[in-house]
């Protein structure tokens, strides 16, 4: 069994508060007081050592489109990102929506993923949004949430009865905020850029009143209610306001939702393509004080892969979606560590503990007997993302060619180093 | 060189070419002159979208330069047979063509295109974004009749927000010191279009918007891009079309124009199309004087 000494790191763990220089012990697997005399050591000085990384939320496209991601890639992806923990969106084809399917993404995962790979339900049969799907065996076959990611519930009461049956099953349901008949056609937010450029917008209403009905329907029904990659500063209040009044709501946010605007889509360049679209500065910046004052839980990629000749085309034509997995520790270190926003540790948290509680997870925890996943990056390293150089089978990402300032340096899952810088 | 849009066109450089087309206008009267500038070059005029004037214009424009115009219209290509836009035009710049004109329905193709291709693209309207031969010729057919832009009160009055006619002449005119009012229907003139350049004014009311003009540009309402119901014909034609009444409020010798093609009765009544104040078949005119400029500029 896997034993490992990482020695010298400065240990960072959200879950206890520590933050100190220490090493970090594993045996068999799991944290322990000691490693075994011979045990492998790896130098962590210099780097920060914290609880595994979990991002809540990716596309990894298997079954049914493995030429843009497999399990197998985006594992791979996530651990050269530092992640230990990802979970999967049901907007596969077929959809996760029945135990089948998901028992199918966990014995996949079992055989070729080398981080954790957690399944998220759909929310209703095919994301049709009308007849509600095998939640209830889906969850014993393994799936941590419900969503129709990609896809709101555009049926209120459909939403409602999913967030009744959801609370006696103690899931989260978790909601694509976009209200379609606002966004019908968009490619892009809806501003000044989009007047510019002569592209369809997508309003930040379509985002609010969608966040809007879900509180209120989370409130009725009890449920624990989490909002996917939110971008608009209305959203950020309400979400707040529901916190303020003791719901369970939670809501995450993406990288590129606080790094990037709206303004950089003037190339007409589909690697800025995604839902939510980026934002004006204005949310951008509510975004960033939603990480920062708490209204945010976690931070989560929504790792989109497409293929080359998919995102090669007209761009009203392209999908929508960005890779994110490798990209996510440097952005976040440079929007939000290096400038001062928030803390470190604060970082660490959004990563570990926060999609952990949102979740139920036992992870993002380095207490003596938990499971060894250890994410370690350095704050400071500078580093080039060269895309074609990807884990992921997938090349959309707007972050080519970018020099970063800090970035994960090694990712241990199950007690074993599955993936280090060269 | 490219020629995608207006915004992004140094002030000198539409001078330039407004200036060199005034060198390709017929005199009234006088035959059309043949020039030779393009002897031996070839233009592909690749047009996604139905167009007739613009088109034609095109390719008598560089006929009278001398080069070679190929039109090709999307439904008769390999469009339609699945290829994409990159491999359609990667095929024809294989056959190596000094210059595409091109014309497609979604906004930044031709941009998007000039990042993936090393042949000079001329941007014959891309979606909702921008015209900016249209533009061009527009500029000159105002200064055939006014000395400057400068100070120049221009309505433009329509369905602005599926317009990359107005876009292309906001950024033009407003580089050249022109007051610009914006006119429509709230739904058809997002508030957004205030922040597109300096000198814009927004109203919703069509007497406000031609009070004191110098021009009027009427635009058409693009049915085909708009996927909600819009106002009712007559409703629209009530509030928002032009007729001989109004042009009592503009200047004296206000003009007025059109991109075309024109629906009579729907955004401008007959009496005014055919009125002295339409300058609409001069700005056709010139369209060919400025696409001759234009081509002589990207290819020369």
């Amino acid at each position: 069994m896997s034993s490992l000494l990482i020695r010298n790191g400065r240990v960072l763990d959200a879950s206890t508060g520590f933050d100190g220089v220490r090493d970090i012990a594993i045996t068999d697997g799991k944290f322990a007081q000691s490693a075994p005399n011979g045990s492998p050591e790896f130098n962590a000085r210099g780097m920060i050592v914290a609880p595994g990384f979990i991002d809540m939320h990716v596309h990894l496209r298997e079954p049914g489109m493995e030429h843009a991601e497999t399990i197998e890639s985006g594992a791979r992806a996530a651990a050269a990102g530092g992640f230990t923990t990802i979970c999967c969106m049901p907007n596969t084809s077929p959809v996760n929506d029945s135990a089948t399917v998901t028992s199918y993404i966990v014995s996949r995962a079992q055989q070729n993923a080398i981080v954790h790979v957690l399944p998220i339900g759909a929310i209703t049969k095919g994301l049709a949004g009308e007849e509600l799907a095998a939640i209830a065996s889906m969850k014993k076959a393994g799936i941590v949430a419900i969503s129709d990611d990609g896809r709101p519930v555009m049926n209120s009461r459909v939403m409602r009865r999913a967030m009744e049956f959801a609370r006696s099953l103690d899931l989260p349901v978790i909601d694509h905020c976009e209200d379609l008949n606002l966004s019908a056609g968009g490619d892009m937010h809806e501003g000044v850029m989009s007047t510019r450029l002569g592209l369809r917008g997508i309003p930040s209403s379509s985002e609010d009143v969608m966040v809007a009905r879900d509180i209120i329907l989370a409130e009725t029904t009890g449920a624990r209610y989490h909002v996917a990659h939110i971008s608009t500063r209305h959203a950020v209040s309400m979400v707040a306001f529901a916190k303020a009044r003791g719901l369970r709501v939670t809501a995450e946010t993406t990288p590129h939702h606080f790094v990037l605007h709206d303004k950089e889509l003037h190339r007409y360049d589909s690697n800025y393509k995604m839902k939510p679209p980026l934002r004006c500065e204005i949310d951008v910046d509510a975004v960033i004080e939603g990480v920062v004052s708490g209204a945010i839980d976690a931070i989560a990629t929504d790792h989109a892969p497409h293929a080359g000749n998919d995102k090669m085309q007209e761009f009203e034509r392209c999908p929508f979606g960005i890779t994110g997995l490798e990209t996510a520790i440097g952005l976040s270190l440079e929007a939000l560590v290096h400038t001062g926003r928030i803390s470190l540790m604060r970082m660490v948290e959004l990563f570990t503990t926060g999609p952990a509680r949102v979740l139920s997870l036992a992870a993002g925890t380095l207490a003596e007997g938990a499971t060894a996943d250890v994410t370690i990056f350095d704050a400071e390293r500078s580093w080039t993302y060269d895309v074609s150089q990807s884990q992921s089978k997938s090349r959309n990402s707007p972050f080519d060619g970018k020099v970063f300032r800090g970035g994960p340096v090694a990712t241990v899952v199950n007690g074993r180093i599955v993936w280090s810088v060269c | 060189m490219n020629l995608l849009g207006i915004e992004h066109l140094d002030r000198s450089e539409i001078e330039t070419i407004l200036e060199r087309s005034k060198h390709f206008q017929p005199l009234a009267g006088q035959s059309f002159q043949q020039f030779e500038t393009l002897r031996g070059k070839m233009i592909v005029n690749l047009f996604f979208e139905a167009s007739t004037r613009t088109r034609t214009s095109f390719e008598i424009a560089a006929r009278r330069l001398g080069a070679e115009a190929l039109s090709i219209t999307a439904s008769g290509s390999s469009v339609s047979k699945g290829e994409s836009l990159v491999d359609t035009l990667n095929t024809l710049g294989a056959m190596r063509p000094q210059a595409i004109v091109m014309r497609h329905a979604a906004s930044g193709a031709p941009h998007f295109l000039s990042r993936h291709l090393p042949i000079p693209i001329i941007n014959a309207g891309d979606g909702t974004h921008e015209h900016p031969t249209q533009a061009l010729l527009d500029a000159r057919t105002i200064l055939d009749q006014r000395p400057t832009l400068e100070g120049l009160r221009v309505a433009i009055i329509g369905d602005i927000a599926h317009s990359r006619v107005a876009r292309s002449n906001i950024h033009l005119l407003s580089k050249f010191g022109s007051d610009i009012v914006l006119c429509g229907p709230a739904s058809l003139l997002p508030r957004e279009l205030k922040a597109l350049a300096p000198g814009v004014t927004l109203t919703n009311n069509i007497r406000e918007a031609i009070q004191d003009a110098d021009v009027i540009m009427m635009l058409r309402v693009q049915l085909e891009r708009q996927h909600e119901v819009p106002m009712s014909a007559g409703e629209y034609f009530q509030f928002y079309g032009l007729r001989l009444e109004h042009l009592a409020l503009a200047k004296p010798h206000a003009i007025v124009m059109h991109p075309g093609p024109i629906n009579r009765g729907r955004e401008l009544s007959s009496e005014v199309a055919d009125s002295q104040r339409s300058v609409i078949l001069n700005q056709v005119e010139n369209g060919i004087a400025v696409r001759m400029a234009v081509l002589e500029r990207v290819l020369g």
